[in-house]
């Protein structure tokens, strides 16, 4: 087993820099930053910080909301879900650490949805690799990252944060 | 014991149906109560809906009266999205056998996944849950002098709430210990989760024939066995008792067993009040205490929504088939 640790402090820098102009070109103030649990929940802290965001961190289990359910149970280790504001009629940045399926993301809009009616929602991932399976798109992405049969790519945390690519 | 194990978990050690407490372990009763935390922001969404249980059906097959216990099941499988039918049957003492067996092929017949169960013997649930296809849950919502665990359970997350752990709790049930299946399965829970010591405290006609066997310390003075407890659970007087021998006036059982002010004050000073409702105000609880600042009465209803919205999910995993599944 091999593995490849990924510069962390670079990649968020790169999120934090596209968000940024995002923000700006779409001339919005005060967006309402969520992190999707666990790995999203470390990476939104992070970008949090670097943006100086005044509005509280909101967090999102969707573990609820998963669409296998069905076919995998609850985990016990489900965390609730804390927004401290209301998302009504306000931009939210939803962070996630990797985007490979959307189905994550999927799942967190319709809980996004059961809290509020969100102005607008823009995507944060620090990661985005290719095995798409719903029409899900990130605004803004630290690194693309192309995996080789049988590599993993995973996140660990919270400190220190680390990125590591492993060949099982 | 074996048996019931056998009955309510399922060959990966999942829970498939909630009978009683018994025979279960301290690790699942930490998962329905993680599990309950989870579901506590629900009630502050907007749309106050998770989908997990959509287009599952779950049958409150009430062979008992009840408010509480029912609304709040059946407001639990709402907030999980299910379908929910609700069937009160009035229970003659001799309306059971092929009756009872009918009822449950007629409802297997309408494709229904759960049947929640209160019956007034002990042991009802168990014989339903014997007898139900192997594709129905069966959760016991009081049987008899038996077992009520769902409320056991919220008992136990609104003790965790409050106090934090288990450990060095002092805890005491205090009234008609000897018929209640609440305080049975909020025995067996609390030595499950490691509280050392148990009271109850009850005249002797109302104490379990052998209070040994539940690990417990009997006091039949309500001053002495207050002393220094953290948690009183006060259990509802059943009037109909009082026309049986075993007790006297309603007055006299609350001149000696009456949970008053001057009471509770020989407790310790942050002393949590618990009921597991309907009370009886100046039976067996006094209002002041009851709707003081130390009584945690309402917030117990308010956690019976998402301990029972927990131990339903986890309850309707149990059929699932074992598989590996992908995220992202």
């Amino acid at each position: 087993m091999s593995a490849k640790e990924l510069d962390i402090d670079q990649t968020l820098d790169h999120v934090a820099q596209s968000l940024s102009s995002i923000l700006e070109s779409r001339n919005i103030q005060a967006p309402i930053m969520i992190g999707i649990h666990t790995g999203g929940v470390w990476v939104a802290e992070q970008l949090h910080q670097r943006l100086k965001l005044d509005e509280p961190l909101g967090t999102l289990d969707i573990s609820f909301y998963r669409d296998d359910f069905t076919r995998v149970g609850i985990n016990p280790q489900v965390q609730p879900s804390t927004l401290p504001l209301s998302v009504d009629d306000r931009h939210v940045i939803l962070v996630d650490d990797v985007l490979y399926t959307g189905r994550t993301i999927r799942a967190a809009f319709n809980e996004l949805f059961d809290y509020g009616r969100p102005a607008s929602i823009m995507l944060a991932v620090l990661v985005e690799r290719d095995g798409r399976e719903l029409p899900i798109q990130a605004d803004a992405v630290g690194q693309h990252v192309s995996l080789e049969e049988g590599e993993q790519i995973k996140l660990q945390g919270p400190e220190p944060l680390t990125l590591t690519i492993t060949q099982a | 014991m074996k048996k019931k194990n056998r009955l309510q978990l399922d060959e990966n050690g999942k829970l498939k149906h909630f009978l009683t407490i018994e025979g279960l372990n301290r690790q699942l009763l930490i998962d329905i109560l993680d599990t309950a935390e989870s579901f506590t922001s629900v009630t502050e969404q907007t749309i106050k809906k998770v989908p997990l249980l959509r287009g599952k059906t779950i049958v409150n097959l009430f062979f008992e009266a009840s408010t509480r216990t029912r609304t709040t099941f059946e407001l639990a499988a709402k907030r999980l999205s299910a379908d929910v039918l609700n069937i009160n049957i009035q229970a003659s003492a001799t309306a059971k056998g092929e009756t009872l067996l009918d009822t449950l092929r007629n409802l297997e017949a309408m494709h229904c996944d759960m049947f929640v169960v209160r019956h007034a013997d002990s042991g009802a649930t168990h014989f339903i849950a014997q007898h139900a296809a192997p594709h129905i849950s069966v959760i016991n919502a009081g049987d008899g002098q038996h077992a009520h665990p769902t409320q056991a359970m919220l008992d136990m997350f609104t003790i965790r709430r409050v106090k934090g752990e288990f450990h060095k709790l002092n805890v005491a049930i205090v009234g008609d210990v000897r018929h209640s299946r609440v305080a049975r399965s909020q025995i067996h829970a609390l030595s499950m989760l490691g509280v050392e010591d148990v009271r109850i405290i009850a005249p002797k006609t109302l104490v379990p024939s052998e209070p040994e066997a539940f690990g417990v310390h009997v006091y039949h003075d309500l001053r002495e066995g207050l002393r220094d407890v953290d948690v009183v659970i006060m259990l509802r007087l059943q009037k109909e008792r009082m026309r049986g021998a075993s007790l006297p006036s309603e007055h006299e059982y609350f001149q000696l067993y009456g949970l008053t002010e001057e009471k509770l004050a020989l407790a310790k000073p942050d002393v949590t009040v618990m009921h597991p409702g309907p009370i009886n105000r100046g039976v067996e609880i006094d209002s002041i205490v009851a709707d003081g600042p130390r009584s945690v009465i309402l917030q117990q209803v308010s956690h019976g929504i998402a301990v029972r919205m927990a131990v339903m999910s986890m309850a309707m995993q149990s059929h699932l088939p074992v598989a590996a599944g992908g995220r992202g």
